[in-house]
């Protein structure tokens, strides 16, 4: 395999790591140090590598241990602090999926394997991750052999049941057993998400190096790398090598290294007697240094008196087992003396380590003690499971060495050598009181490089036990944070990136405003024309042109944003008087009435019109960013104050597409479109045909002008808009709709208010009943601080140069000094004014005040005035008569389903494995209180009823609220897990479920085996449709 | 990413569900003191340890409910 390094070409072979390869082609400097630019080599073999650090492609920064290598891999060293590549193209398609086990088992090492196997066999469903290309753990780096042969035979006989993740590495554990683990693919990482009932943590252990002088050259590696190389991947790191051995492992390592051809010099053994050994053993001593050549790269190893030259020093400094995922679960480690090293103490979770993670470390005792794991967790001990024969030695104590005295002029000892930090640095932030490791890990930055010190760790609290003459037990140790591994952010984004970044929620009308080249604003997740410009205008000559045509003639905009909620039941009235400030059990059926909600705090929460539509059935508009609050707020009253009521709630936002005609000449346009309507009398609503179909005609006006809201289900809605447009209303968008309600004096929710204010605050007193013994906030207008007269209120400003637009956000004082008085809210050209005119929010002023609006450099006088500017006496209110009765509209009345559009992309991205549609038109229910005896439960008492049965009374027609997307193949299960968290497995699927499918809720039901419906609110049909695409070309 | 165990549905993801702040908090009716009612406003508890809260549904099945959470290890189990 060629791959370059620095530009330079080299050969590799199949199955190296980029580590190896560099290793293999003589590469001894790998880059230089963050901060001193000391030359620095491989040290390691894993992800605990500290100094190996390269840039591959977009990936600003891995460790050359974790990269495989493949033809054609380019690599470059980090010098320094590296930097990010911004003009880099990032080319992955990450992905995201959603797993469910009964056991988890992280690490795929004996302990593991064997957890694996008493878990699976015992029937519990077990994933299995592991974060090498192999299972096997560290027999893959072992000459080891098990019941005679060589160990990954073993491993290559085990039938694993289990769903087995390779390349995947645990990455975060989090509350209630939630893993994050990143599977590494060539086309990009993909990020599960893991539930499991129970967890095995066989994540192994870490070996630990020794802070002695000069243990930064180029040549320093710790001796299971070292042994790795040889037994892996047939690469000698070094041609004469010393072994220091603080644990027994160092003696297995110098005799794989001899065996791999590498001339062993010694084994330099801090402990009093050494083991039996083809080489020199020095017991009792330590290494006290090294020497070096010019390019800093190690040439010599001193032990006391003795020097060697070695171009290899292999460290085995002793073992930290790896409690990085046990400590993120909430876990306490403890200190273990015996094996100098802190291991996994407490749990906190449904979790247990096993074998080298609890510091088993001999395989024999790994593999036992994962069998007992694997039963322990599935809850079942499977007879049969044998552990393999092999001829380990017993292992001594190891040395509780952490660090070698300098001595003048020596070489720099470094604990942590990603962030440079040396023994002296730890000894200057303990000699200045620091005793917490927390403290004098933010001070020295030890343990906080990219590699989270996983070398480094133990050997920071031990220096620091040394320094401060403590138990490491005594310092413990920092903080583990997910994640284990660095995670880039293109793998935590997977596909929701661009488009599907966040849900794009459109409507009936939305492809229509398209090809008017309406400019789009977004409301929420909406996408709201804004305004529709003509040959070449700019915002402000088409909003003005729009204005003109409401107050002279008429235009339509897409109000079908505004939340609708249907709201049935004997006790609909009476509930609704405690929501709203004002009454509505006494409303007139068939009249509409403006409201005002309030929070308990009294303050303004949302407003909209209520229309009696029956004795106990209403209609609620509410606000388009408000109305999933007040969907819910409306549902937590009944549910946890009044759960004595009879009332239900449905949202019908997305059932009925809405267009408001507004004009002194919108009765023109409703006399074609809906003549019925056309002698509707102001806030009074009809059910009525509109362009033949069923529809409901709402006289409402947020403008002052003669307007109807006309409502047609959503399949209708282009039709109605396109036909409204035919007939002469001129397109209008919400810039158009601001600034007339604002030449009015209505206030928006969100725009003058902010939580801070009353309706009284808002001169709408006359909204607050009286009358009513209680509604939600009353209790709060008579605190008093909101009952005071100085608080700040609605009032109008017209500047002194009438062409000045005043900035919206502007602070008002009197002469332009503090105190401030209030803030601009909204600031408009007013085309009727034939000038600019703003709202504010202003404390003690009064109509004639002069005040001054400040914001940023620029300072505007300007006069308080009452806040409504045009047609204060609603003179407009009922517009121009019927001129003469237009024929109704002859165009046709086209029905368009919401993802008609994508039809021909569905087809285009279905293959055999996952086909995907959308479910022609079917009528469908919402039915709340009595069992209907067929479709879907929803809920307590709530059910989706679908198809041609005949309705019964009470049942809230929902045919357009949803749109269906069918989704079929042997592939459609893999589709829906990488965006639906619930377990879809037969066992746990009850057939149907609510939940959310990327990022919006959906109801999904499984019609067969192998086919999925999913039912997604259709304003959010384009955004699951995108994103179902992309699932599908994704797989 | 907590698991919720909803009284309707079964144990859900956390981010199906709304959080309802403290539990057992009943609005006050009648006449009543300034105090009083601001401490129903504005005041709830904030404890370390087991915690009575509300939660609701909302991508699910709609149904507000009460849980006790310990407020340090997250551990749920049904309210007492």
């Amino acid at each position: 395999m060629r791959f370059t390094f620095d530009g330079r070409p080299m050969t590799g072979e199949p199955g190296d790591t980029l580590a190896a390869a560099l290793l293999r082609n003589g590469v001894r400097v790998v880059g230089r140090s963050v901060d001193l630019g000391r030359p620095r080599g491989i040290f390691a073999a894993g992800p605990e590598e500290p100094n190996a650090l390269v840039r591959v492609g977009a990936d600003p920064i891995l460790a050359a241990t974790t990269v495989e290598l493949h033809d054609g891999l380019e690599a470059r060293s980090l010098r320094g602090k590296g930097r990010v590549d911004l003009d880099a193209v990032d080319e992955r398609r990450c992905d995201k999926g959603y797993l469910h086990c009964d056991v988890l088992v992280v690490g795929g090492g004996p302990a593991g394997l064997a957890a694996t196997l008493a878990a699976g066999r015992s029937g519990a469903r077990v994933i299995l991750v592991d974060d090498q290309p192999r299972l096997g753990g560290d027999l893959l780096n072992s000459r080891l052999l098990l019941d005679g042969a060589p160990a990954l035979d073993w491993v290559a006989g085990l039938d694993l049941p289990a769903r087995v993740l390779t390349r995947t590495t645990a990455a975060g554990y989090y509350d209630h057993n939630y893993v994050l683990a990143v599977e590494r693919r060539a086309r990009g990482e993909r990020l599960w998400h893991i539930r499991a009932r129970r967890v095995v943590l066989a994540t192994g252990a870490h070996e630990r190096s020794v802070a002695f002088p000069g243990n930064d050259r180029p040549g320093v590696m710790l001796a299971a790398s070292a042994r790795a190389y040889a037994n892996r991947y047939g690469v000698r790191a070094g041609r004469r090598a010393v072994v220091f051995a603080c644990a027994d492992s160092g003696y297995e390592a110098a005799e794989d290294l001899t065996a791999a051809g590498v001339d062993v010099l010694a084994v330099v053994d801090p402990r009093p007697s050494g083991l039996p050994a083809d080489v020199e053993v020095l017991a009792g001593q330590v290494v006290t240094g090294t020497t070096a050549d010019a390019e800093g790269v190690l040439t010599g190893v001193r032990a006391g008196a003795r020097h060697f030259d070695a171009d290899l020093l292999a460290v085995a400094g002793g073992w930290n087992p790896a409690v990085h995922l046990f400590s993120q679960s909430g876990g306490r480690t403890r200190f273990d003396e015996e094996l100098a090293a802190f291991v996994p103490g407490t749990s906190a979770q449904a979790e247990r380590p096993a074998g080298a993670c609890r510091g088993l470390y001999g395989t024999r005792e790994a593999i036992a003690d994962g069998y007992a794991a694997g039963a322990e967790a599935a809850g079942r001990t499977v007879p049969g499971l044998r552990v393999p024969e092999c001829g380990e030695r017993p292992l001594r104590r190891p040395a509780a060495l952490w660090l070698v005295e300098r001595t003048p002029g020596s070489e720099p000892a470094f604990a942590d050598l990603h962030r440079d930090v040396t023994v002296a640095d730890l000894a200057r932030a303990t000699g200045t009181g620091m005793r917490s490791v927390e403290h004098v890990k933010r001070y020295t930055t030890a343990g906080t490089g990219a590699d989270q010190g996983k070398t480094s760790g133990a050997v920071v609290v031990g220096v620091m036990s040394a320094l401060l003459g403590a138990a490491p037990g005594q310092v413990g140790t920092t903080t583990f944070r997910p994640p284990y591994t660095p995670v880039s952010f293109a793998t935590l984004a997977g596909r929701d990136r661009g488009a599907l970044s966040d849900p794009v929620r459109t409507t009936a009308l939305h492809d229509a405003h398209v090809a008017r080249g309406a400019v789009f604003e977004d409301v929420g997740q909406w996408k709201r024309p804004w305004y529709f410009p003509r040959d070449g205008e700019d915002m402000e000559a088409a909003v003005r042109r729009e204005c003109h045509a409401a107050r002279t003639a008429v235009a339509a905009m897409d109000a079908s944003t505004l939340g609708k909620i249907d709201i049935r039941g004997a006790d609909a009235g009476e509930f609704l008087d405690r929501v709203y400030t004002n009454m509505y059990s006494t409303l007139a059926v068939g009249a509409c009435r403006y409201g005002v909600m309030c929070g308990a705090d009294g303050m303004v929460f949302d407003d909209g019109t209520t229309t009696r539509l029956a004795d106990d059935h209403y209609l609620t508009t509410t606000t388009t960013g408000n109305a999933a609050a007040v969907f819910d707020w409306l549902e937590e009253w009944r549910q946890t104050e009044w759960p004595d009521l009879d009332v239900s709630f449905t949202s019908v936002t997305d059932h009925w597409a809405t267009v408001a005609v507004a004009g002194p000449r919108a009765r023109q346009v409703i006399a074609a479109v809906a003549p019925e309507a056309v002698e509707l009398a102001f806030m009074r609503y009809a059910s009525v045909p509109v362009l033949g179909v069923p529809g409901r005609v709402f006289r409402i006006s947020f403008s002052g002008e003669l307007a109807y809201e006309v409502n047609v289900p959503w399949r209708y809605g282009r039709a109605l808009w396109e036909a409204v447009l035919e007939l002469g209303a001129v397109p209008y968008g919400t810039e158009t709709m601001h600034v007339l309600r604002a030449e009015k004096g209505f206030a928006i929710v969100g725009q003058e208010t902010d939580g801070t204010v009353t309706p009284q605050d808002l001169g709408m007193g006359w909204i607050v009943s009286a009358r009513k013994p209680d509604f939600v906030g009353k209790r709060s207008h008579a605190r008093p601080d909101t009952a005071r007269q100085d608080r700040k209120r609605l009032v109008g400003l017209l500047a002194d140069d009438p062409a000045a637009l005043v900035e919206e956000g502007a602070q008002l004082t009197a002469a332009g000094v503090a105190p401030m008085l209030g803030h601009v809210t909204s600031s408009y050209h007013s085309a009727a004014l034939g000038r600019t005119f703003s709202l504010a929010m202003a404390r003690n002023v009064s109509p004639g005040d002069r005040l001054t609006a400040v914001s940023g450099n620029v300072a505007h006088p300007v006069t308080v005035v009452e806040p409504v500017f045009y047609d204060p006496d609603n003179t407009r209110r009922d517009g121009d008569p019927l001129v003469e009765s237009p024929a109704p509209y002859a165009g046709e009345c086209r029905s368009e389903s919401p993802a008609a559009a994508f039809a021909a992309r569905f087809e285009a991205a279905s293959t055999p494995r996952a086909h995907l549609r959308e479910v022609p038109f079917e009528p469908m229910w919402e039915v709340r209180g009595t069992d209907p005896g067929a479709g879907l439960r929803l809920g307590p008492d709530w059910w989706l009823v679908t198809g041609d049965v005949p309705p019964r009374p009470g049942w809230v027609d929902v045919s357009g609220q949803r749109t269906v997307l069918e989704l079929a193949g042997p592939a459609a299960h893999d589709v829906l897990i990488t965006g639906c968290p619930i377990d879809l497995d037969p066992s746990v699927f009850p057939g149907h479920a609510q939940t959310l499918l990327a990022k919006t809720s959906v109801i999904l039901e499984r019609v067969s085996p192998e086919t999925y419906r999913i039912y997604v609110r259709s304003s959010f049909a384009r955004y699951l449709a995108e994103w179902l695409i992309d699932a599908l070309e994704a797989l | 990413m907590l698991l919720i165990d909803c009284p309707s549905c079964g144990p859900r993801d956390e981010n199906e569900f709304h959080y309802g702040g403290q539990a057992g908090i009943a609005c006050p009716t009648g006449d009543m003191t300034d105090e009083r009612w601001a401490e129903y406003v504005f005041m709830r508890d904030n404890p370390k340890g087991w915690f009575h809260e509300r939660w609701f549904h909302v991508h699910g099945c709609r149904t507000w409910f009460t849980v006790e959470r310990h407020t340090v290890t997250h551990e749920i189990r049904k309210p007492r």
